[in-house]
């Protein structure tokens, strides 16, 4: 590499070292974008439950960044919610797109008030930095999160909507490495020091009662036999990754103790957390505070 | 002839020096303390542009600043890592960061208020770094110049992203270009602060210029730093707050007014609008970081132990 070329690269206008990507028009060049026959409603709601999913942990995670215990992690964590944000951004366009009312990525992110956000609550709840948690809960979240939605997109890779089809083949990469990352920690955390063993339990314990709510059919689910995945068949994949990596690091599964829900409903159905409220008052709160702005 | 008077001929004739070659302490001294502060700079940095993360306005700008900011952890990690070819410990240089025995570039004790900020950062400052580092990628010390060639080119990206941020919000709203012309009224004069004190007043200046660790002084690359924003600035349809600034066409060069030394004194010295805030950040993901890090370490041992593995 020659001395004079940071000199160049003032110049040249091809953005190739840009570290992760922000492009997103061209993740799925080529990808036929037909919406099959199903009701378009139940479609564009899959597509919402799925994207908030990703965008609500991708804020999540997002949060730890300049907070993390190591520089690694910082950068490591920031990666994960990258990979997140990138899925996110693809499922909320196919929503709007599916919706045909006009609305795009960030009409739907940022103008949507609480209870049309349809992500479980394992995405939203506040599983530190800040309070309601720490590394060993982020990474418990993680590690639940990434499992769940493996066995999840490792199915809808066969769905009749080419466009889920073909985010959830992509997405499943990214995912790979994220439940690898969150798996290592848990099990260093869980082996490492009496605390970290203790803090690494909490952890569990933390997000235990947030996932009988990922293998709840939702009435869109069902009714999108073909386009989506039924929930309630990835129970006992991930009980098995689950149960693999606990064992690996030294930790005893908690019973499952399902939080309640309200009136039987949760996330899928818009009824959500008190924290939400608040990660949805800073995320959108500069976006509606200037209507038309160009960004 | 003695090691000193051959490292000085091999300096002056532009060789690199590399970690195994002998080099004077005052040498290594000044590389590990100059190349941490910019490995600190680059840590304290993800504070003010992380302020906005969580409220970017659009999905594709969120992705860009967070980007951008884990960027900047990996520039410290670099950064780091050269320091520990002169003997220096990562460990150590953040203690001296978090206890506040090491600065940063006082640019980071400026507060971020307005999205407008992000893009003015990546144009001005970032701006204003590059013209700092540039002339770095061909600094003695081979690990730090090769360093710097990476660091430069994320930083130009870096500020094409954050000039392109402006141009988009100039052609939205009134709001949005009002929004960008205070943003750049409040980080003109502490991005022209960046390069350093006047030279007549810079203590470390010729030493660092004899040895190659600096290339060029403080008011020069000042200089070069305002010809290349004026045109910039008039693009972008913004105006520059000096009413001193204008061409000289003797010099060849633009004139321009000069800073507000005593306050830049005044954040140096700590009084900052947000020194202690920026450092007291770091500490507590520091020590809040402690017990995963004793965690990792005592896992890694055990281990080896175990299984024999490194």
């Amino acid at each position: 590499m020659s001395f004079d070329n940071a000199y160049e690269s003032l110049i040249d206008h091809e953005d190739a070292h840009w570290a992760f990507g922000t492009g997103f028009t061209e993740a799925l060049a080529g990808v036929d974008r037909d919406v099959p026959d199903v009701d378009r409603a139940d479609l564009a709601a899959y597509c919402l439950m799925l994207g908030d999913d990703a965008l609500v942990l991708s804020h999540r995670l997002a949060e730890w960044c300049s907070r993390a215990p190591e520089l690694e992690e910082d950068v490591a964590l920031a990666n994960i919610a990258l990979d997140l944000l990138g899925q996110a951004r693809l499922l909320l366009t196919r929503a709007g797109e599916v919706e045909g009312e006009g609305r795009d990525e960030d009409a739907l992110a940022f103008l949507r008030d609480e209870r049309d956000f349809r992500n479980v609550h394992l995405a939203e709840i506040e599983c530190g930095p800040f309070a309601g948690g720490d590394f060993a809960t982020t990474v418990a979240r993680l590690l639940v999160f990434s499992s769940w939605k493996i066995a999840q997109y490792s199915r809808l890779r066969g769905s009749a909507d080419p466009v889920l089809a073909a985010v959830a083949a992509k997405g499943l990469k990214e995912l790979a490495y994220h439940r690898d990352h969150a798996a290592q920690w848990v099990v260093r955390l869980g082996d490492g020091t009496d605390e970290s063993h203790e803090r690494m339990r909490a952890g569990i314990e933390r997000v235990w009662p947030f996932l009988d709510e990922l293998y709840a059919p939702h009435p869109v689910e069902t009714r999108l036999a073909g386009v989506a995945v039924d929930p309630a068949e990835l129970r006992s994949e991930v009980d098995g990754v689950l149960d693999a990596v606990l064992s690996a690091a030294g930790l005893t599964r908690p019973a499952d103790v399902p939080a309640a829900r309200v009136n039987g409903r949760a996330g899928r159905d818009g009824v959500h957390t008190e924290s939400f409220g608040y990660l949805l008052a800073e995320m959108q709160h500069l976006h509606r505070s200037l209507p038309g702005a160009k960004w | 002839m003695d090691l000193e008077a051959q490292f000085e001929r091999a300096v002056e004739a532009e060789q690199r020096v590399e970690p195994r070659d002998w080099m004077p302490d005052g040498y290594r001294r000044t590389l590990v303390r100059q190349i941490a502060q910019h490995a600190h700079s680059e840590i304290i940095g993800m504070q003010p542009e992380g302020n906005w993360i969580s409220r970017a306005p659009s999905l594709r700008r969120k992705a860009i600043l967070l980007a951008k900011v884990q960027d900047e952890a990996g520039h410290g990690l670099y950064l780091y890592a050269a320091t520990e070819t002169l003997g220096a410990d990562r460990d150590d240089l953040t203690g001296m960061l978090i206890s506040g025995r090491q600065k940063y570039s006082s640019i980071f004790n400026y507060p971020t208020l307005s999205y407008a900020d992000v893009g003015v950062i990546g144009w001005l400052v970032d701006g204003a770094a590059i013209c700092n580092q540039v002339p770095l990628c061909r600094t003695s010390y081979g690990p730090y110049a090769r360093a710097m060639i990476r660091i430069c080119k994320e930083e130009s990206f870096h500020q094409r992203q954050g000039y392109e941020l402006l141009m988009t919000m100039m052609s939205g709203t009134d709001a949005q270009r009002a929004m960008v012309q205070e943003s750049v009224d409040r980080w003109w004069w502490p991005s022209l602060m960046m390069f350093g004190p006047p030279d007549a007043e810079s203590s470390n200046t010729e030493q660092s210029m004899k040895w190659r660790i600096k290339r060029n002084t403080n008011d020069e690359l000042r200089q070069k730093f305002v010809d290349m924003s004026v045109p910039q600035a008039q693009k972008l349809g913004v105006t520059l707050p000096d009413p001193e600034l204008k061409w000289n066409a003797e010099r060849g060069h633009h004139d321009f007014g000069q800073p507000d030394w005593e306050e830049f004194w005044q954040v140096v010295g700590g009084n900052g609008p947000t020194n202690a805030q920026r450092v007291a950040h770091r500490r507590k993901a520091h020590e809040d970081g402690e017990w995963v890090r004793a965690a990792a370490a005592a896992h890694a041992s055990r281990r080896v132990a175990r299984e024999g593995v490194a």
